[in-house]
Formats: structure tokens, sequence, C-alpha cells
């Protein structure tokens, strides 16, 4: 039953339509061959404590470090494409000069405002706690299995 | 009268037909109704009532031409800055953050005279295709009210079914139809539909489920389909303006990368960001664009050649336009749906005139997972800022600052944000940067230099899906992770992105389900003159219905007749 309808949305299909559209009839992707592709390194304990430290984040769990990896297996397709000779492309406004505008204070006295939207001030100041300490290494359970 | 377009409610304001104040009430009206689709994160009815009266004296004044959008309420989307109004980005880390300054596309429309009604829901720092991923909750999208009031009125009133549809996936849902009114029989090829390809992702779970907007402007384009707003602005990084204006059946416009300033819109990828408009119809985004366009000495990334405006005619004609149809545009898992509509574009454009001819842009199918590698490391960058000293969510921890750093990003960042700050980084690390960011950024002037070469062959622009199919529901949408559906979702749209061409979406049709299906148009750099008018005239010629919620207002109506006047 089904089949006979679609055979009928299909015949009824080639009748409205007079011109032959453009639009390929098949995906045109080329199928990547995932085992030519560089394989994802075990992602190590030392690079997550490395990471975490670079980032401020943490991975929090084992979903976050397979997000880790989803995200460079995904980024090792670029292997395939031949960029031989090719400049990488920072900005699309390469090719012209930016503006820029003179050296010169156009407002200001905005202190309060500025100052407004920061939990924890004093006088005219932001204050943070003391500097210059390492980040504390932790032992989540998510390092546990790495190496 | 929220289902009024920027034009129409122009040539009433200015003719005293209708007032500002009226006009801006219907709107917060209207979003209170809708409060449960999300779509505002903060509603400004104070501020809004009081700029509605501003415009109203200024129009009993007879000054029109200094304000070209007196009157007209407006969404923006949550990242843009507003002075003095919470801008939160959808994320904890801003959630008391009140900017001392207004974004340039806020300033503007301001100065023009737009009354600003809310600031719009979005994905967590605009990182998503789903607007699910929000601390205000997801946005859901306005069609699903039509399958909702649709499904209601078939008990009553049987015979005026005549589209159904089975929901094979769930066994409690089996016995449920999904009956689609009147609105959803627009399309031209519907019999009894069973499209089993697609009909997946309307399998309603249960009454709790719902259809996505898209994203990550997805608020955006839901206010404009509901009639919230007549206008919104959204963002466009990587299609974040179009995707959801196609599944919310809307206008999506991303101009070309140095037209709009991005002063005081919250960057995600700065090489990549422009403000998107979203609207009702071709018109209206060229009327907004008019106002809001031009160098802004605030953002050295807009170009200072002077604007022209664009001017759009009904009377247009496609003789002498060149349109390619790129042939990878058919990427695996294209629905049969939006290839039709795809189809049938292409086909009524040669009809009208313009030549159509099939093209190639070879780099296509590497194009998102160069943007993905290219976002994660201007996001690891960008990210930075948010340390808690200065502004935003600060932990309540002592000890150093950098402990303070860690534990205000690791409350602050939802697991999307600090997911793509890890894989930023990786990416970045002194080993990889020339194995994974240089080498995408190599892959990105691949991409970019396809556009040219076929734009230098006499292609003036290009005719694509915009996405994949129409709009999913929230249960088939969260099946897979963010990473995963924004690689599927954006494919479409962000390889304009890397060259920073212009391009709009505009409804073409409805699928056999009742819901918008949008096509893209990419045009070439600058040239949005060119590119709206095309897109105009599409929109003259095309076969759709947007979405009419003025059944709201008044619930003694019928719910499913067509819309006073056409739009």
């Amino acid at each position: 039953m089904l089949r006979y309808r679609l055979l009928g949305q299909v015949y009824g299909y080639f009748s409205i339509r007079q011109l032959s559209s453009k639009v390929p009839n098949k995906p045109t992707w080329t199928p990547v061959d995932s085992s030519k592709l560089p394989q994802v390194k075990e992602i190590s304990r030392e690079l997550v404590d490395h990471l975490e430290r670079l980032s401020l984040v943490e991975f929090s769990n084992e979903e976050g470090l397979k997000r880790l990896n989803d995200a460079i297996q995904s980024a090792n397709q670029l292997y395939i494409v031949n960029t031989d000779g090719v400049e990488p492309l920072d900005t699309v406004l390469e090719d012209r000069s930016l503006y820029l505008r003179k050296d010169e204070v156009t407002e200001g006295n905005c202190k309060e405002e500025i100052l407004s939207n920061a939990s924890i001030t004093e006088e005219d100041f932001f204050v943070a706690p003391p500097g210059n300490i390492p980040l504390k290494k932790t032992d989540k359970e998510y390092k546990g299995k790495l190496k | 009268m929220t289902s009024l377009t920027v034009k129409e409610a122009l040539s009433r304001l200015r003719d005293g037909r209708l007032n500002p104040q009226e006009l801006c009430k219907q709107c917060l009206r209207r979003a209170r109704k809708l409060t449960h689709l999300n779509i505002f994160i903060t509603q400004t009815e104070e501020a809004a009532h009081k700029h509605a009266e501003a415009s109203a004296y200024r129009l009993s004044k007879g000054n029109n031409t200094a304000h070209p959008l007196e009157g007209i309420p407006v969404a923006f989307k949550d990242n843009f800055c507003t002075r003095g109004i919470r801008t939160t980005c959808a994320s904890h880390m801003l959630s008391n953050y009140r900017p001392p300054y207004s974004a340039t596309m806020v300033q503007r429309m301001q100065n023009s005279g737009a009354v600003l009604v809310g600031k719009a829901n979005m994905d967590e720092f605009a990182m998503g295709s789903g607007s699910i991923d929000s601390i205000a909750g997801p946005v859901k999208n306005p069609w699903t009210l039509l399958f909702q009031n649709t499904r209601q009125r078939s008990i009553a009133n049987r015979q005026s079914a005549c589209c159904r549809q089975n929901a094979p996936k769930d066994a409690a849902s089996t016995s449920e139809e999904l009956v689609v009114g009147r609105r959803g029989m627009h399309t031209a090829a519907t019999e009894d539909i069973q499209l089993e390809s697609a009909s997946h992702r309307l399998a309603f779970v249960d009454d709790s489920d719902w259809l996505v907007t898209g994203g990550s402007s997805g608020g955006s384009a839901a206010a404009v389909a509901s009639g919230a707003a007549l206008v919104a602005f959204g963002s466009d990084t990587g299609g974040s303006t179009r995707n959801p204006a196609s599944y919310c059946g809307v206008v999506g416009f991303k101009p070309t990368y140095g037209l709009l300033s991005r002063h005081g819109l919250i960057p995600l990828v700065n090489s990549m960001d422009v403000p998107g408009i979203l609207t009702k119809t071709v018109e209206d985004s060229a009327i907004v664009l008019n106002t809001v366009a031009g160098h802004d000495v605030y953002d050295s990334t807009t170009v200072t050649d002077p604007f022209h405006p664009v001017q759009l005619d009904d009377k247009f004609s496609l003789d002498g336009i060149h349109i390619g149809i790129p042939k990878e545009y058919h990427a695996p898992g294209t629905s049969p749906d939006v290839l039709e509509a795809w189809r049938r574009a292409a086909d009524l454009l040669e009809a009208g005139g313009a030549k159509v001819t099939e093209v190639s842009l070879p780099h296509t199918q590497h194009s998102i997972t160069c943007y993905h590698v290219l976002c994660c490391c201007e996001v690891a960058s960008n990210m930075a800022r948010y340390d808690g000293i200065e502004f935003g969510h600060r932990a309540k921890v002592g000890e150093s600052t950098e402990e303070l750093y860690a534990a205000t990003r690791h409350e602050g960042f939802n697991e999307v944000v600090r997911g793509r700050i890890l894989a930023g980084n990786f990416f970045l690390l002194r080993k990889n940067y020339e194995r994974f960011f240089l080498k995408a950024q190599q892959v990105r002037r691949l991409i970019s230099d396809d556009f040219r070469h076929v734009f230098a062959s006499g292609v003036d622009m290009l005719l694509t899906p915009t996405t994949l199919s129409d709009a999913p529901t929230h249960s088939w949408f969260t099946e897979h992770d963010n990473r995963t559906r924004s690689e599927q979702q954006d494919v479409f749209t962000q390889p304009v992105n890397m060259a920073g061409i212009p391009a709009i979406t505009v409804p073409a049709a409805l699928s056999p389900r009742g819901l918008p299906i949008g096509l893209q148009f990419i045009g070439q750099n600058f040239d949005e003159q060119k590119l709206l008018s095309v897109a105009h005239w599409f929109e003259l010629n095309r076969d759709f219905l947007p979405l009419s919620l003025d059944f709201l207002d008044n619930p003694r109506r019928p719910q499913c007749e067509p819309l006073d006047q056409p739009l």
C-alpha cells in the first residue's frame, strides 16, 4: 500500500514538473575513509592537567574527556585535505587596511559605571585574592584511569 | 496586529491608523501569552512603554524622516549589550551583568525610533544550534502551537483534517494522531503522506515534547514568528541567525562581514561574528539594514566605504541574473522535503528568467570540521576574559587568584562552553598549532576561494538549502550532544561565515507536516542590493503562508483561518 502511494507520488511529481532541475539527485559528498585518518592518541593524565591549567576549567567527568576525544577525532578529518602551499586565512578583510581612530580620549568619567559590575570592590579598586600561587592539583575520579 | 510587517506597520503608524503605544502593548501582550515558549530572558516592558510614548509624541509632531523605524517593536538577542538592562548571554557567568553601554546595533535602532521590547533567549554564549542550552531554559518553536491548536480543534471538527501522520517510533503515541490543519495543506505534494525517513522528527514523544527553534538565536526567531516583536536581532557566527529563521518560518539575514558593527555584541568568534537581522519579509530586512549599516568608529572591522541603501523594486526582473546551484549542498541526510523545495525554487527562478546552472564548491564537505576547529580556538581565547573580578559571576573562593578564576569559570560556564575552551586550547598547544589551527586556516582559504572562483566565473549568487530538514522535535534533537548536533545543523550555513559573504534565508515552502522550510541565497561581498533583490523576487513568487497566532487574541474565532491580509 505504502509502495503504491509512493509510486503514485513519483508519477505525480514528474507530471507536474516541466523543467529539469539543476539540483543533483544524489548526495555528492565523497565518503571519508576513516582508516586513512590519523588515530587520536590516548589522552594522558599530563595532557588533562595541562589543559585544565591553561583553560582554568575542568573536564568534570569522563564524558568531558570523551568530548575532547570526539572533537580531536572530528578535527583529524582535515588531514585528508591537500593544503600544500595554501596561505592561512586569518580574516576576510585581509585585503583592506583596518580603520584606526586617532589616539584621543573621547569619553571618560565612568568610574562608577565600570566598577558597578564587580562583585567586590574596595574604594576605587577591583579586589582579587593573593596572586602568584599555582593552582592546586586535584585528584578527581575521572582522572583515575588516565595514564 | 502583531502579524503586520515592518513596512505595513510604518505606513499605518505614519498616517495615524496605528499608534506606537498600541502596537507595543500588543507585542508585549503576545509575549505574555507565550511565556511558556521561553522566548525572552528579560522583558523590558517598562522601558518599552516609555519609548513607545516618546515615539507617539514624536509622530504627533510629524517629523518622520529622522526616525525611519519610529514605533517599531524590536527584540535583541541577549548577547547584545543594552545599557542598564541585564545582558546574560544565557549564561550563569553574566547573570548579573548590566552593561554600562549599548551595542551600536541597539543604539542605532533606538536612535531610529525602534522600541526595545525584550532580550531574546539563546544558547549559552551562542554556542549551539537548538536554543536549548540556556540558563533560562529552552526556547520552544511557536509552530508547535499550530499543532497543539490544530490537534485540539480536529477532535471537534474531523472533516477539516486532511493530513494524517502516524508516530511510529513511540508505542505510547501511536494511537495519538497528529492532525495538520488547512495551513498545513499549503504545499503542493500532499496526499496521505507517510514519509518514514522524516516523520520521526515530528513524532512527539508526549505532550511535553515540542519543536525546537534551531539556534543559537532561537528566541529572536521565535519573537518574530510569533509576533512578540516585528524585528529581532540575532548574531550569526556559523548560521545562528539563518538556522532558527528557517525553522521558525521567518527571514534571516546575515550581511557581509564588516558591514554591521559588532561593538557591544559579546564575541564568540571574532573573525566570523556578524549581527543578523530577523524579520517577516525580505523588504523588512532591507529597511532595517538601511537603518543600521555602515562604519562605526567603535568597531575597526567595519569598513569605511560609504553604504548605499538597498532599494527593492517589486518589478525587479531576473533577466541576466545567473544563479548557481552548488552540487555539494546536496549533503548526506538532506530530507526529501528540503530537496523538493530546493528543486521547485530553482525551477521557479529559471522560469522567471534567471539563468540557473549547477556549480561546484569542492571543499564544502570539509567546511564544518574546519569551522569547529577555528571556533573552539577563538572561543578559548575569547572566554579568557571571564574571571569574576571586574564583572560577571564571582565564586566564593579566596585562597588565590588562580583558584578564584578556576572556581568562577567552573560555576559560570555550562559544559558545552567548557568543552569548547578545552578543545580550543588543545588545538592551540604548541605541538598541535600547525596541525590543527593553521591547517584549519588553510582550509578556510580554500573554502573562501571556492566562492571567489564561482563568482568570478560569472555566477551572481547561489541558491542552497538552509537546514537539512524542517524543525525537529526536542526529543529527537536531544538524542545527541551539542557538538554532534552543531556539526549536522550548521552544515549549509557556516561556509558563508568562513568567506564573510552575505546570505539570506527565505521561507520557501511548508513541508508535508505543515512546517516551514527555508532556502538560502548566498551573494557576493557587499552586494546586498542584488542579493536582497533576488530574494525579494523569490518571496513575491513563492508559495508560503507565514504563521499567524492572531487567534490567541480572540479565542472564539475559528483557529485556522487564513491571515486577514497576505503578507
